[in-house]
């Protein structure tokens, strides 16, 4: 597609996303995972952007996961939600961020249903009072940390020790983004850039200097699928999604892949690994597979954080050729070592995906 | 229109998610479960549109609408605005209320599901915890979660999160009173009903399959479901 298609495109799915003051709410997924990434970003959001964003420690999780396994019913799953929006609405706040794209998806569902099914809505009040004895105001905005990124992708240009240009060669890096599904593909107008060509990595690759690569699965899903994954029975559902989109990528030789999902970087890079172990099969530069980092984690490199604060420590497929050709400094010693310096071992080496 | 439409047509994601299909396939085109499954979300909408009880029982007796992973990547391009993913999030509901689920190997999964993310939810305020995640259950997530498990509280502070203790944070142990208050919502809104039912049907068919089930993630009933894949889910490929 001709860059000029996709910036019209871009034009007619604009979303407002507020400034300042929000009201953050977790990701199950990304605190399992990559728990750092929330920590960076709340750092950038409060010590680099100056914004006010509140946590309340009352609030759980939307049972996203439990919903879109089909095990909680939608009434439970909205009145959960309604309760957030209580303690959103307790606090005095209006604006609603979430670190999950799940739950980015079960919002914008939620608020669609009480829009046009207003009884919904009337539904789900009277459930949270009878449950919690708690009331609730709807949020005036609900966006994706990654729409706040986005929102501010210049002034953390502007602050920035590095950017996505190789320093040896001069030339900008290739970049995959993967986007997660639920972030726009069930209500476009949601999300930065819509559906087909959502904008809200490209926005921050092309600001902070990369290059975008468009592969033919760009949009295809990394195979969570929910049941597909949690069943051991399934799972070849969700590795099979995943290779199909590491086949589509490989001749463009990407550099890493750039996520806005929770649960999209956990596959994208432990599947790699399983594909090493299963078919000997490895991507990327010498077998070391292609990195792949949360949009949190990229923003505190471009920012120079420290790659061990970050957190990549705890991805599998290693970071360092990435690391080596944006030309961020890391000690390969302190890779594993806990806070203070103690020392928890190392994991085993996979006999396959190669360690630099 | 038969009694099985009718209960269908009281779920609002199926008033949502069903308006006119034309039958032309592009959900099965875009959809990721039609690659990896014997699966085609039109024939599902066309079975639905018929509105006639035998055929829908039939599905929803089957493995065919657990074959979805609600990517909802078919609600992007529908032409007509239908939307299949969201007709599969009613359909298993109905099969879980009537106790048809247990009827197919797919099906018979949810019990897995209910004991683990289900009873998680209500535990820990969660959908997953760590400690959970268990390395012999998860083989592909490799040694460097081996190793995080083995140093879970220790790896958890040095990555920032408040780890099990109180306060606002990642992973932070969450109020008993905010988890009482969690409780009380599936007890009103019909979560917890879903959980016993899901139970039940499934205790019932361990019976009847002669399988013993407990009530952990040992027993020989949970280890089939978990692990049973029978080739015919993809063998047309």
């Amino acid at each position: 597609m001709i860059p000029e298609g996709k910036r019209k495109i871009w034009q007619d799915y604009q979303k407002e996303i507020a400034i300042d003051r929000y009201f953050y709410v977790r990701s199950c997924v990304r605190q399992n995972f990559f728990p750092a990434s929330e920590k960076v970003f709340l750092k950038i959001m409060r010590e680099e952007l100056a914004k006010d964003v509140y946590e309340n420690a009352a609030h759980t999780t939307c049972s996203g996961i439990g919903y879109h396994s089909d095990i909680v019913p939608f009434d439970t799953t909205m009145t959960v939600i309604a309760r957030q929006f209580a303690l959103m609405t307790e606090a005095g706040y209006r604006n609603f961020v979430t670190s999950c794209i799940t739950s980015f998806g079960l919002y914008s569902e939620v608020m669609e249903t009480w829009h046009h099914f207003p009884d919904e809505l009337k539904k789900a009040r009277k459930y949270l009072k009878q449950a919690t004895g708690r009331e609730f105001d709807l949020p005036e905005n609900i966006v994706h940390a990654s729409d706040i990124i986005f929102k501010f992708r210049k002034e953390i240009a502007g602050r920035g020790r590095y950017r996505l240009i190789h320093h040896l060669t001069g030339k900008p890096l290739q970049v995959v983004e993967h986007i997660g599904c639920h972030y726009s593909k069930m209500f476009p107008s949601k999300s930065v850039g819509g559906a087909e060509y959502p904008y809200v990595l490209v926005g921050m690759i092309e600001e902070w200097g990369g290059d975008v690569i468009d592969y033919p699965e760009r949009r295809h899903c990394c195979g969570f699928g929910f049941r597909q994954y949690l069943i051991k029975a399934n799972r070849g559902y969700s590795l099979a999604n995943s290779r199909k989109k590491f086949e589509s990528m490989k001749p463009y030789k990407p550099d890493f892949i750039l996520t806005n999902c929770p649960g999209c970087p956990m596959f994208l890079d432990r599947w790699q690994y399983t594909l090493s172990e299963m078919e000997g099969v490895t991507y990327g530069d010498q077998g070391r597979g292609i990195p792949v980092l949360t949009y949190e984690e990229l923003s505190g490199l471009m920012l120079g954080y420290d790659p061990w604060d970050v957190g990549l420590q705890v991805h599998q497929v290693p970071v360092e050729p990435l690391l080596d050709k944006i030309g961020i400094p890391y000690d390969p010693d302190k890779k594993y070592l806990g806070k203070e310096g103690v020392d928890l071992g190392k994991p085993a080496m996979p006999p396959r995906l190669k360690y630099p | 229109m038969g009694k099985l439409y009718d209960l269908l047509t009281r779920d609002i994601r199926f008033v949502e998610g069903l308006k006119a299909c034309l039958n032309c396939g592009t959900c099965t085109a875009i959809c990721p479960a039609a690659e990896f499954y014997d699966y085609q979300p039109r024939q599902i909408l066309e079975i639905l549109q018929g509105k006639e009880d035998g055929s829908i029982e039939e599905l929803l007796r089957g493995d065919m609408i657990w074959y979805c992973g609600e990517c909802m990547s078919c609600v992007t391009r529908c032409p007509r605005g239908n939307a299949p993913g969201l007709l599969i999030t009613a359909l298993r509901s109905l099969s879980q209320e009537l106790g048809y689920f247990v009827e197919s190997e797919k099906g018979r999964q949810q019990l897995a599901i209910k004991r683990t993310v289900g009873e998680w939810i209500l535990e820990y305020g969660y959908c997953l915890f760590p400690s959970n995640i268990r390395p012999e259950l998860h083989p592909e997530q490799g040694p460097v979660w081996q190793w995080e498990i083995e140093h879970l509280p220790d790896v958890m502070e040095r990555l920032g999160a408040n780890y099990r203790k109180t306060g606002p944070g990642i992973l932070r142990k969450i109020p008993d009173e905010d988890l009482a208050e969690l409780h009380r919502i599936f007890e009103v809104t019909g979560g917890l009903a879903r959980y016993r039912k899901i139970e039940d049907f499934s205790r019932q068919k361990a019976r009847e399959m002669n399988l013993e089930l407990d009530d952990g993630l040992e027993s020989e009933y949970i280890r089939h479901i978990y692990t049973t894949c029978d080739p015919k889910h993809t063998a047309t490929r």
